[in-house]
């Protein structure tokens, strides 16, 4: 799904393609220097200690997670100026795109990069041979897993346009929301072989920001319904 | 090149100062006159042949500041559309060369080495290796400045002749041998079962259609996957034939090496292009002393718009009577490969030597001149020998990298966001820049990072499944 949005949402216009790439990059650095402590961390503590090393992966990810979230907001602050040189810059005084855009086409490429380096590899493996869950792991692995990389993917981006709309309008509150939402999101991920613990409440904080980011982007259910009713 | 233009009729300063902007290679200063008020003159008039000799002089006083103006946001309109024009030949490219990489075991064998890296890697001690593999880097670092400084003299002393045989003996060999050598493990890897005589003809036909595109007349598209494919075959046999430590010390020495030798004012590329551009020539495939192909490809723009307008650029070709000779080299369509990246190309194709200098010589290599199809059209130029670079690091980045495709996808960012940034700083000084340093160093960057740190963070991530 998210390639299929790539595809036809993104694929048309250049600016937008190099916004996607520029926002995956900003994703991989926040990944990089989040994993740099998280490999510090680990090199200075004991590696037998199993439940030490649990914990220091907790930390690590949600400092990722706080990591992530304020590289999204240095990524705003390099679009906003980006922006004011491409209104200066166009023949007709506004900007060949919006903020929105921007906020939608920065959300997808987080998403997509932090989806491609979850389950990449992941795929990669499926090709060999073997069998899922045979050491007694669940069976539901690659099932699991590629749900949960969609959700996440969709969450990204959401969160991206609810980001950006924050950042805009001044609302702190919005923005603490989304960094909420992702550390929430990351720590059901902890439950992780009991899947309803993750899955459900993941797909449940994505419906609720799809419908948030709906709504701020200008839709309302009447669009939707005239959408839905193919009424012109 | 440029400076001919300028003697040209007027229209064609319309179409070449449309290229300026977009191209990498650069813009000297004559041409931003000459970009400044073709501009005027192109936002004055609606056909550019009709902006004729009469017009300039009162154009150019009028538009001075408008142009500048106009060209920044030509630049910027055009920037986006450029690089990802640059975009997709690059990505295709290291496409091509990691699947190869990922399923032909023959280019992830040792197999030997080239002679250019006598020193073996196989060695009993850490501090040994590295000796070795420093050396290794300075003697290959060492022949292409050699080659460099060769081809610049030779483009010099006019011996044309010897450049235009240099370069058609590397594409003959790069087309038809190393095509022969990469279908036949090709083969190997699928098991298919293939008789010499088809082989022959298809190795026949691929060549000398290659060789026709490429330094001849050829469609657009078919000569930038041709280069493309080139440009893929070089990379991979540098990915089998170098070992390790040298082959990332050479890639970080050639982006040094590129910086300094087209920015210094004694390097041997600026030097190429500043004569280049003194005797108004295209530069040329024959400068780059590229074995391998042809600059060709670079001389059209590429878009399907330059086609639309190829009237105006028979008008040209008219108008231009000192050009012809140029002209016919340039015929290589843009496509928004730049010479540099024939110039690469070239290089690549005959032995390793070669590639250097011709990376030099087409990164330092303007744009071509000449034909400019349409001012819509200009494409960014890009040295073939950066393609070659580019893929190296990523096919080798997927060849070894524990990370495996984490460590190839971050790569790969690395190195499109750095073509980004070089372009971005193109059209900000508009002069030949070179395209290797920044994105190399980014992808070393990336590389090492993601294989050594961020691999175990992932692996203990999807270990227990947990999201970040």
């Amino acid at each position: 799904p998210a390639l299929g949005l790539f595809l036809f949402t993104i694929a048309r216009d250049p600016l937008r393609i190099i916004i996607l790439i520029a926002g995956a990059f900003f994703w991989l650095v926040s990944l990089l220097l989040s994993s740099l402590i998280w490999f510090i961390s680990v090199k200075a503590s004991d590696p037998q200690d199993e439940r030490l090393q649990k914990g220091l992966l907790i930390f690590g990810v949600m400092f990722s997670v706080l990591l992530q979230e304020a590289f999204r907001f240095l990524y705003y602050k390099l679009l906003r100026k980006a922006i004011e040189g491409l209104v200066a810059l166009s023949e007709d005084g506004c900007s060949p795109i919006s903020i929105q855009q921007m906020a939608y086409v920065a959300g997808v490429g987080f998403g997509l990069m932090s989806g491609a380096f979850s389950m990449v590899n992941l795929l990669a493996d499926a090709l060999g041979p073997g069998t899922v869950g045979i050491h007694g792991d669940s069976q539901l692995y690659f099932l699991t897993s590629a749900f949960m990389t969609m959700v996440l993917i969709f969450l990204h981006t959401f969160w991206g346009i609810l980001f950006f709309h924050g950042c805009e309008h001044r609302r702190w509150w919005e923005i603490v929301a989304v960094i909420v939402m992702h550390l929430a999101v990351s720590g059901s991920t902890f439950f992780n072989p009991l899947y309803v613990g993750s899955l459900v409440p993941s797909y449940l904080l994505m419906a609720t920001a799809a419908a948030w980011a709906y709504l701020l982007s200008g839709g309302s259910a009447q669009n939707l319904r005239r959408f839905l009713l193919c009424k012109s | 090149m440029t400076e001919l233009s300028a003697h040209l009729p007027q229209f064609q300063h319309g179409q070449l100062t449309e290229n300026f902007p977009d191209n990498h290679l650069s813009n000297t200063n004559d041409n931003s006159e000459r970009r400044r008020h073709d501009n005027s003159e192109r936002r004055r008039n609606d056909n550019p042949e009709a902006e004729t000799n009469g017009q300039p002089q009162n154009n150019i006083q009028q538009v001075v500041e408008q142009d500048e103006e106009e060209d920044e946001e030509l630049t910027l309109k055009y920037g986006a559309k450029h690089v990802i024009m640059l975009f997709v030949p690059v990505t295709l490219c290291m496409v091509v060369v990691v699947a190869t990489i990922k399923s032909v075991s023959f280019y992830t064998r040792k197999d030997g080495q080239l002679i250019y890296t006598p020193f073996t890697e196989e060695t009993e001690t850490v501090g040994q290796r590295a000796l070795n593999s420093v050396l290794n880097a300075a003697i290959m670092i060492s022949v292409i400045i050699v080659m460099t400084i060769l081809l610049v003299v030779l483009y010099k002393y006019r011996c044309y002749k010897v450049i235009h045989g240099w370069l058609i003996i590397s594409s003959l060999l790069l087309l038809f041998f190393f095509s022969f050598i990469y279908l036949g493990e090709v083969f190997k890897t699928y098991n298919v079962a293939m008789d010499y005589i088809t082989v022959a003809l298809m190795i026949w036909n691929f060549g000398v259609v290659g060789m026709i595109c490429i330094h001849w007349k050829g469609p657009l598209r078919l000569q930038q996957a041709y280069l493309i494919m080139i440009s893929a075959l070089m990379a991979l046999v540098f990915i089998k034939y170098l070992p390790e430590w040298t082959a990332w010390l050479i890639l970080a020495v050639i982006s040094v090496y590129d910086l300094v030798a087209v920015l210094c004012p004694k390097g041997p590329l600026r030097m190429l292009v500043e004569t280049a551009q003194e005797r108004n020539e295209t530069l040329f495939p024959a400068l780059i002393y590229s074995s391998t192909m042809i600059w060709l490809v670079n001389m059209a723009e590429k878009d399907p718009e330059a086609q639309r307008k190829a009237s105006k650029n028979a008008t040209y070709d008219n108008k231009a009577p000192a050009n012809q000779t140029q002209n016919e080299d340039a015929e290589a369509d843009d496509g928004g490969f730049s010479q540099e990246w024939q110039q690469q190309r070239d290089n690549r194709i005959g032995p390793v030597e070669s590639t250097p200098e011709s990376r030099a010589a087409v990164q330092a290599l303007p744009s071509n001149s000449q034909t400019s199809e349409d001012p819509e059209e200009r494409g960014v130029k890009l040295g073939l020998g950066d393609f070659i670079f580019y893929s190296v690091l990523v096919g080798k980045a997927s060849a070894t990298a524990s990370g495996d495709w984490n460590t190839t996808l971050a790569c790969f960012v690395a190195i499109l966001i750095g073509l980004c940034l070089t372009l971005l700083l193109l059209a900000i000084f508009k002069k030949a820049l070179p395209a290797l340093p920044i994105s190399i160093t980014f992808g070393l960057v990336f590389y090492f990072a993601t294989d050594n740190l961020v691999q175990p963070f992932m692996d203990q991530l999807a270990f227990h499944q947990i999201y970040i």
